[in-house]
C-alpha cells in the first residue's frame, strides 16, 4: 500500500533533506513544497528503477562513512608524497577483483567510495562474472588490496544493502 | 566579516582554505605530469575529495560564524561532487579501455 503512494522511500527521504538543506531553512512551506518534489520525483524515478533499496543496520552506514572518510584523508596524503617526488613514478596497475556484493545500490555506494579515494578508481563492473576492474595508482601488493577492499568496505555493504 | 572574528578563527579558515588549494594544485599538477592515462585519472580526484572538502568546510565554519546561525549547504556541493565524479571517471575509462582493447595494448581484457 504504501508502495503505491511512495515508491522509493528511501530517495524520496533523501531528496526531502537536499531539499531543506539547499534552501537552508525547515519552514512548513519549504517542508512541504519538499515533500511534494520528494513524491514526484520517486515516482518518476520507480518508471527507470524497479530496484528495491532496503537499508538494513543503518548504524552501519554511519561506520563505513568515517572508515572511508579516513581512508580517502589516507591516500590523499599517500598520492602527495609520490606527487611531490622530482620524477614521480608511481607502479600503477590493474586489479580484478570477484565481488560478493551484487546489490545495484551497494555496487554504486563502493564505485563510489573506490573513486573518491585517490589512488584507486573502478572502471569497469563485468555483471556476468560479477568481476570489477580496479585501476591502482600505486601498486604494492595486489592480495593486501583486494583484501583491504573486502573487508572495509564489502563486508559492511553486505550487511547494510544484502 | 573577518574582522569580527577572533584572530585564531580567522587563521584556522584561512589555513583550511589554502590547504585545500594546495591539495587541488597538487593533483593539477600531477594531472599534467603523470605519463599515461590510467596514472592520470588519479590525480584531480584529489580535488575532488580532500581538497574540495577542505575548502567546503572553511566556507561551511566561516558563513555560519559570520551569520550566527548554521550553514550546511556546503555538504549539499560535497555531495553532489562525490556522487558524480565516478559516472564521468567510468565513462572516460571505460572509453580508453576499449580503444587500448581495439588498437591491442597491454590491458586487460573483457570476459575471457
Amino acid at each position: 500500500m504504501i508502495r503505491r503512494i511512495l515508491p522509493h522511500p528511501v530517495l524520496a527521504v533523501v531528496l526531502l533533506l537536499f531539499w531543506l538543506v539547499l534552501q537552508q531553512s525547515a519552514g512548513l512551506g519549504h517542508i512541504l513544497l519538499g515533500s511534494a518534489l520528494a513524491i514526484g520525483v520517486s515516482h518518476l524515478a520507480a518508471r527507470f528503477s524497479t530496484d528495491d533499496v532496503k537499508i538494513r543496520n543503518p548504524h552501519k552506514i554511519i561506520q563505513l562513512f568515517f572508515v572511508a572518510g579516513l581512508d580517502v584523508i589516507r591516500s590523499n596524503l599517500a598520492i602527495m608524497a609520490v606527487l611531490f617526488n622530482p620524477r614521480p613514478s608511481p607502479a600503477g596497475a590493474f586489479i580484478e577483483m570477484k565481488l560478493n556484493l551484487t546489490n545495484p545500490t551497494g555496487l554504486a555506494i563502493l564505485a563510489i567510495i573506490i573513486t573518491a579515494t585517490p589512488g584507486s578508481a573502478w572502471l569497469e563492473y563485468d555483471k556476468e562474472r560479477s568481476t570489477v576492474l580496479i585501476h591502482v595508482f600505486d601498486l604494492l601488493d595486489e592480495e593486501e588490496w583486494i583484501e583491504t577492499i573486502r573487508n572495509r568496505y564489502e563486508t559492511l555493504l553486505l550487511e547494510i544493502f544484502q | 566579516m573577518i574582522e569580527d572574528l577572533p584572530l585564531w578563527l580567522s587563521i584556522l579558515i584561512s589555513a583550511l582554505v589554502v590547504l585545500g588549494a594546495l591539495i587541488t594544485l597538487a593533483g593539477c599538477f600531477g594531472l599534467v605530469r603523470l605519463e599515461n592515462f590510467y596514472l592520470r585519472i588519479h590525480a584531480p580526484t584529489m580535488g575532488t575529495s580532500m581538497g574540495g572538502g577542505l575548502i567546503l568546510l572553511a566556507s561551511a565554519i566561516y558563513f555560519s560564524l559570520t551569520n550566527e546561525r548554521p550553514i550546511i549547504h556546503e555538504l549539499a556541493i560535497f555531495a553532489f561532487v562525490t556522487i558524480t565524479t565516478p559516472v564521468t571517471l567510468m565513462l572516460l575509462a571505460r572509453a580508453s579501455l576499449f580503444r587500448d582493447r581495439v588498437e591491442g595494448e597491454d590491458v586487460p581484457g573483457r570476459g575471457e
